[in-house]
């Protein structure tokens, strides 16, 4: 891990200066932060001399670049109709229910945070969820629960494998 | 030659020039399409929808605004089929919008509201949104208001802040029906790189974004009889004012206005262009100065180009923008607040008043001069010093208040003991204008010779294109100025805060060099202000620019250093230009600020 700065100049010396560069750049700094900063923002806008609202729209126009801080783990879970249909809602409570957030909150101990997100393309296999970048399908409360210690057992230790 | 290409609007054929757009060509065919995102200043969004036409062959409608005409094209922009889809826009637009016409500033002069009235809105049949969202008004800022129950999310003010302006505070977030006009992280307005500049309100065709305004609190000033209410007038408001009151765009109403202001109660009418000619004094002198201290002693710390200062939005812009260029900045306040603490200190004296019951208004073209009389720097007279700005529209406003009947009004004169002015003072209102009369007096403050251009019209400097740049050469200059002999003195012009950027962007590589710069925010400088009269367009600043010169020539004096008033400032109050009178009241500096 280095510092964002650090982090943003990297980034900005291997996909260019240029206005194109800027998705990349902001995906780099959601891959290491898990979301995007004021002070990330204003760095990046000064590296691609770009003013800072177009950063921060174009930061909270896609979903999966969250500006707001994230936990350590972020849960996105399929909010679309077929995810509903085969039992979303109950997996969804079962997450609320351990670790102790809404859809939208983060625990305290900044681990975990709880989105929703559109259709993740496994209908087929739905009810679907992200952690971070892995995809978790044909969820029950069980399965759920199963999943979910594993990362809270994972908490703490050294191996960070999210990535 | 471009090449013509027939069509049919409504069966009339018509011949328009090749890649014109339905919008464009309709005014050739005498028919008008309603639009709302389209502006003159801005490109093309497309995203409205009320201006949708019937193009024959074509299943969909079309968007006027981003449709091209094409070889043989018919099209009909009053079908039945138009007139039911444009409705229904309407409709679906005031379903998302806060619409209380009667509590809403805009009340009179919205593009949506007339819209809504020409196609008789009467009935809400699709859900209405606005109540259920959670709308915030951002009224934080001194010189404007933002309240997002009005907007229509056209983009026409992310355009003009991104085009005009080159600031970019304000962009379209989030997607879909959350979408919304933001600013860095939904910051308030006055907590980012938002110049004031006004160019987006003048550019708004709802109430969504307006200036803050000061109307009651002037009224109760005069209404009150211990307080002695002084106004001032900015150059560019009396070739503005008359649009809002009946008279064509490029009508100089000079006289009827200081009749009007006498009307409204003000203790005493007075003028900006006063504090003009004093600015130019001031910083004429200062450029001599820097040439000196730099030509001649080599000192390390002044620095060229010397840059006007008498436009607030761009002293905002070049704090946060260029903040290691501070310093190339003129120490002169703005002509407002020259005046405002003259008012407050010479005035006062002169007429025996306290400045404590003096309140000191000011009518500009501008409402970035809001936010400038209310920074921290302006309090040298002891006081705030000018208390109230009001914008070219808040002066309308009032006039039409007090029931003045502004067309029948006979001229009346500003009043002493600054109220005479110079053409040169006048001219502060156009682009290139600070730098032409700044030019008038120190040439001839050199070299004891008028300026070397026919009439003193120094004409490479006039104009509407972005940047523009002049120089001239010195020859003969009296002996105190000798260091100057042969020396070319090089000036550039830039109005639009997108050409300044692309001229600073020039000094900072070093690729141009410069001794002065005149920098304006608003395009065509102050007379395209964003207190200036709605709507604006290209056509609309070049009438007004052309007053403001029919002005100038007009005067008897056009020359700030043969103005009485200011040779009697100086006699009787001021000393002499960068004295030390002047620099406590006259003189200030800015701060840094961040970029976001
Ligand atoms: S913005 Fe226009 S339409 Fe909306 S409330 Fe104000 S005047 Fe009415
Ligand atoms: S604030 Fe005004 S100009 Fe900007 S999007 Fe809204 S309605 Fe259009
Ligand atoms: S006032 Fe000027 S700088 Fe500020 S948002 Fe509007 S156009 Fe941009
Ligand atoms: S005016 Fe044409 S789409 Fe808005």
């Amino acid at each position: 891990m280095v510092a964002v700065l650090e982090l943003i100049d990297n980034l900005a010396g291997q996909y260019g200066r240029d206005r194109s560069s800027l998705l990349p750049i902001l995906q780099g700094v959601v891959k290491q932060e898990n979301y995007l900063s004021e002070y990330a923002m204003i760095e990046i806008a000064r590296a691609l001399n770009l003013p800072a609202a177009e950063v921060y729209g174009t930061a909270t126009f896609y979903s999966f670049l969250e500006y707001k801080k994230m936990g350590k783990y972020l849960i996105r879970i399929c909010k679309t109709i077929t995810c509903s249909m085969k039992g979303k809602n109950q997996v969804l409570m079962a997450i609320e229910d351990m670790l102790k957030i809404k859809v939208g909150e983060t625990t305290p101990d900044g681990m975990f945070s709880l989105l929703q997100t559109n259709c993740l393309g496994f209908c087929h296999m739905a009810p679907a969820m992200l952690i971070n970048f892995d995809v978790y399908t044909d969820l029950t409360p069980e399965k759920v629960r199963e999943i979910l210690s594993g990362y809270l057992n994972k908490k703490g230790g050294a191996d960070d494998t999210r990535i | 030659m471009t090449t013509k290409i027939k069509i049919t609007i409504n069966e009339k054929q018509i011949e328009v020039a090749e890649g014109s757009s339905i919008v464009d060509a309709a005014v050739c065919a005498g028919v008008i399409i309603p639009t709302l995102c389209f502006h003159k200043d801005l490109c093309v969004a497309g995203n409205c929808r009320v201006c949708v036409v019937e193009i024959a062959g074509q299943k969909r409608l079309s968007a006027a605004c981003a449709t091209p005409c094409e070889e043989g094209m018919e099209i009909l922009t009053n079908s039945l089929k138009v007139r039911n889809a444009r409705k229904q826009i309407i409709e679906l637009l005031l379903s998302e919008h806060n619409a209380d016409c009667t509590l809403c500033y805009k009340n009179g002069n919205c593009e949506l509201q007339k819209l809504a009235s020409d196609y008789k809105i009467m009935t809400q049949d699709f859900i209405q949104l606005a109540p259920l969202r959670k709308y915030q008004i951002d009224h934080y800022s001194p010189s404007m208001i933002k309240d997002d129950s009005k907007c229509i999310r056209c983009q026409r003010c992310v355009r003009t802040c991104a085009e005009i302006q080159g600031v970019s505070a304000l962009t379209a977030a989030y997607k879909g029906d959350r979408m919304k006009i933001a600013t860095f992280f939904e910051k308030p307005m006055n907590d980012v790189v938002c110049t004031n500049c006004g160019q987006c309100i003048n550019h708004c065709p709802t109430g969504a974004l307006v200036e803050r305004n000061y109307i009651e609190e002037v009224w109760d000033a005069l209404a009150n009889k211990d307080k002695f209410v002084i106004v001032q007038t900015a150059p560019a408001v009396r070739v503005g004012l008359g649009e809002e009151l009946g008279f064509e765009p490029g009508t100089r109403v000079t006289g009827k206005m200081v009749a009007a202001l006498k009307r409204l109660g003000f203790d005493a009418v007075m003028d900006t262009d006063f504090s003009a000619d004093l600015t130019i004094m001031e910083e004429g002198s200062e450029l001599l100065m820097r040439l000196k201290k730099v030509l001649v002693d080599h000192d390390p710390n002044v620095k060229l180009p010397l840059a006007t200062s008498c436009s607030p939005a761009w002293i905002k812009y070049i704090e946060h923008m260029y903040p290691d260029y501070l310093d190339h900045l003129s120490t002169c306040k703005s002509p407002q607040q020259m005046f405002g603490a003259l008012v407050k200190t010479y005035y006062a004296k002169h007429f025996n008043l306290n400045p404590e019951n003096i309140v000191s208004v000011s009518i500009m073209p501008c409402t970035a001069k809001k936010f400038e009389a209310n920074r921290p720097e302006m309090h040298d007279s002891g006081y705030r010093d000018v208390d109230y700005v009001l914008t070219t529209r808040e002066l309308a406003i009032m006039i039409k208040q007090a029931g003045i009947d502004f067309l029948k009004l006979d001229d009346r004169s500003f009043d002493q003991i600054m109220g005479a002015s110079t053409g040169a003072g006048v001219i502060f209102g156009a682009t290139g204008g600070v730098m032409e009369a700044a030019l008038r007096t120190a040439y001839e403050l050199v070299t004891g010779r008028e300026v070397p251009f026919e009439n003193l019209n120094i004409m490479p400097v006039r104009g509407m294109e972005g940047v523009r740049e002049a120089s001239i050469l010195i020859e003969n200059p009296l002996p105190d100025w000798s260091f100057l002999e042969g020396i070319e003195l090089k000036c550039a012009v830039a109005h639009g805060l997108v050409n300044v950027k692309s001229l600073m962007d020039s000094i900072v590589s070093g690729e141009s060099q410069y001794h002065f710069i005149e920098i304006m925010a608003c395009p065509g400088g102050c007379l395209g202000g964003g207190g200036q009269p709605i709507p604006t367009n290209p056509e609309i600043r070049r009438k007004r620019a052309l007053a403001i010169y029919a002005e100038d020539q007009g005067m008897p004096l056009r020359k700030s250093h043969q103005n009485p008033e200011i040779l009697k400032i100086y006699s009787e109050f001021l000393t002499e230009p960068l004295g030390e009178v002047s620099h406590h009241l006259l003189h200030t500096h800015y701060t840094p600020r961040e970029r976001f």
